[in-house]
């Protein structure tokens, strides 16, 4: 490792001239009565200011939705989250029908990118050459450094088009008696938003589902190929079943991403505030609604039943996150101790 | 010993056939999205820039022309301010998680930078609207680099953690055995030895914050002309990308597209060329 090398030429130039006696620069710092002690108590506590700036980032955050959204919150109180109605004019605000398409859109997303996740994460650790391993990896990690801008620019222009002249028609034609697939189609609505979510997602879910895989030791996939296993009971009952509650957790983390997830979604939920049975009518969500409207509300009410919304996306995906760290983390804590079944 | 059966075999092997090509199947749906919104990209990016799409200020509606000078040097310039807020307090805080957190405090911190990392980029953009842009009455460069700035430092802490552990604990004993004091070791010792990590760290938050649009929306807020004033409205690229992207006119769609190929451009070439120029460290990165 090259940094330790640089690092002992480092410290050769620290120690004191090659004498046979102790220096005297050398005795201070030994003695403990130098200044080292002060600027080591001055450095931790540096770093704990900065530690606790983080702290200290997330109560403002909380603080500020909390005072900003009074307004709202005495006017209407839990009514808010059932009400329909959202009328800046007449000053009536219910967040019903941002709940329901965040929701639907979210798991809609969810409902395409799993299956996509875990197959892309199965082939690359248990079953593609090696040769093409590094290049999918890399490829998927890709996906997730494009800023969702850009997602929702190509989503207006390609997938929306694509949506309108092929896909939906299709759906209407074979699936419309279920009444999901069915109404004027305009490209751009839930549906869309649910498939740019997962074109969004599926990187987290592959790229954490992988890592859980290949925490799974060695000798489970051994054992039961032993056992005269094929390749997928191997990864069936080896692996899966071993990494199951880490991948859970790796869904619930993509879920948290695109609960708040907001550009690329604004760009093509459609922004109607309604609730309508069919996927192919518009929508819109909680991180839509504030992105589109916030800075025009001008009432104070308004701007607070705005900040509620936010607030209450904000307690939603901390809420889900947490779970998903705590399924993740007894995964692969429990990998590192050795003692996990 | 007991024999498998010749159906059970042809069984079992065509389900293990068939879920091979079921998750080959997988990957190439996911792959094709990807190849698919890349070469589009490039291909109408490309055919929509030109020398005054990085020279010039946006035109009025209806005039042809122009391009998005300021808002690459809006990005850069807010990307700059976000780096000096986050970079130091990201890199500090886990530091602090790694020498000194293994107690009820550093518990504690980790929980909450795991929760600001959930934290969705609009309801940052809102919160510091209210701490920030409330407070000076006006949107300015400076709140949007804030909300960016604390946006990096969740992700930088965790690496920075996640990687001086990777440390061995002799190399600081080795440092602390010499007589130097604790300070000096974690930062011309255990730092030193991690920088190649923490730097990887450091670029992801660079490339997932430097796309963001939604945290500016209402604190940068945008800007159709220069503007180098920290505390004024600034143009950037994620924000101007989006008003272009939903407005009516054929020409700012393409533009739209030129500066998306750019944003990416640059997010990719800024972190290639950091990853480059510090790869002679052999300590890997952690994802």
């Amino acid at each position: 490792m090259k940094p330790l090398i640089s690092m002992s030429t480092t410290m050769g130039a620290k120690r004191p001239e090659s004498k046979p006696v102790i220096g005297p620069k050398s005795r201070v710092l030994l003695t403990g009565k130098s200044n080292g002690i002060l600027a080591d108590k001055i450095f931790k506590v540096l770093l704990i200011l900065c530690a606790l700036s983080v702290l200290a980032m997330v109560v403002l955050i909380v603080l500020e939705l909390w005072n900003q959204s009074v307004l709202s919150r005495t006017a209407f109180g839990w009514r808010f989250f059932i009400g329909t109605d959202w009328d800046p004019v007449q000053g009536l605000f219910g967040a019903r029908p941002f709940i329901y398409g965040t929701l639907v859109s979210s798991f809609l997303g969810l409902f395409i990118a799993v299956p996509l996740g875990i197959g892309v994460a199965m082939y690359m650790t248990e079953m593609c050459p090696r040769a093409l391993r590094g290049f999918i990896s890399f490829m998927v990690e890709l996906l997730a450094a494009i800023p969702s801008v850009v997602y929702g620019l190509w989503g207006i222009f390609v997938l929306a088009p694509l949506m309108r002249t092929y896909i939906q028609p299709f759906l209407a034609k074979y699936f419309g008696w279920t009444g999901l697939f069915e109404g004027p189609i305009y490209g751009v609505g839930m549906l869309a938003a649910g498939v740019i979510l997962a074109i969004m997602i599926v990187p987290f879910i592959s790229s954490i589902t992988r890592e859980v895989m290949l925490a799974v030791p060695q000798t489970q996939r051994e054992a039961v190929l032993a056992l005269g296993a094929t390749r997928w009971e191997m990864v069936r009952l080896g692996v899966l079943r071993n990494a199951r509650a880490g991948v859970f957790g790796g869904i619930i983390l993509a879920l948290g991403r695109a609960l708040g997830e907001t550009m690329a979604v604004t760009m093509l939920i459609g922004n109607r505030p309604e609730i309508a049975k069919s996927l192919f009518a518009p929508g819109y969500t909680m991180a839509s609604v504030i992105a589109n409207e916030f800075t025009e509300a001008t009432e104070d009410l308004y701007l607070h039943a705005l900040v509620e919304i936010g607030l209450a996306l904000f307690l939603v995906t901390i809420i889900v996150n947490v779970f998903a760290q705590l399924l993740i983390w007894s995964i692969t804590r429990g990998h590192k101790a050795g003692a996990h079944a | 010993m007991p024999r498998i059966s010749a159906a059970n075999r042809i069984w079992r092997s065509a389900g293990d056939w068939m879920a091979t090509g079921l998750s080959l199947l997988a990957s190439v749906i996911v792959l094709v999205p990807l190849f698919a919104i890349f070469g589009y990209l490039v291909y109408k990016g490309a055919g929509s820039l030109d020398w005054a799409f990085f020279t010039q200020i946006p035109k009025p509606v209806g005039e042809p022309g122009g391009g998005m000078a300021n808002a690459i040097v809006g990005t850069m310039y807010i990307m700059f301010m976000a780096s000096v807020i986050g970079v130091p307090l990201g890199i500090g805080a886990g530091v602090y998680l790694a020498e000194y957190g293994r107690n009820r405090l550093g518990n504690v911190i980790r929980f909450t930078a795991d929760v600001l990392n959930g934290v969705p980029s609009i309801v940052m953009g809102m919160a510091v609207y209210g701490l920030i842009v409330v407070r000076q009455k006006h949107f300015s460069a400076m709140a949007g680099a804030v909300a960016l700035g604390i946006m990096m430092v969740p992700i930088i802490t965790r690496s920075t953690e996640e990687i001086l552990l990777m440390v061995p604990q002799s190399i600081r004993e080795a440092a602390l055995g010499l007589g130097i004091p604790k300070w000096r070791t974690t930062l011309s010792v255990a730092l030193r030895t991690a920088s190649s990590g923490v730097i990887t760290g450091i670029m992801l938050a660079f490339a997932r914050v430097a796309g963001e649009t939604a945290p500016l929306l209402f604190t940068a807020f945008g800007n159709a002309f220069w503007n180098f004033d920290p505390a004024q409205p600034t143009a950037a690229l994620s924000i101007q990308i989006f008003a272009y992207a939903i407005s009516p006119f054929e020409d700012w769609h393409r533009k739209a597209w030129a500066g998306a190929l750019v944003l990416v451009a640059l997010i990719v070439i800024s972190v290639s060329a950091v990853r480059i120029a510090t790869s002679r460290g052999k300590m890997k990165g952690t994802t």
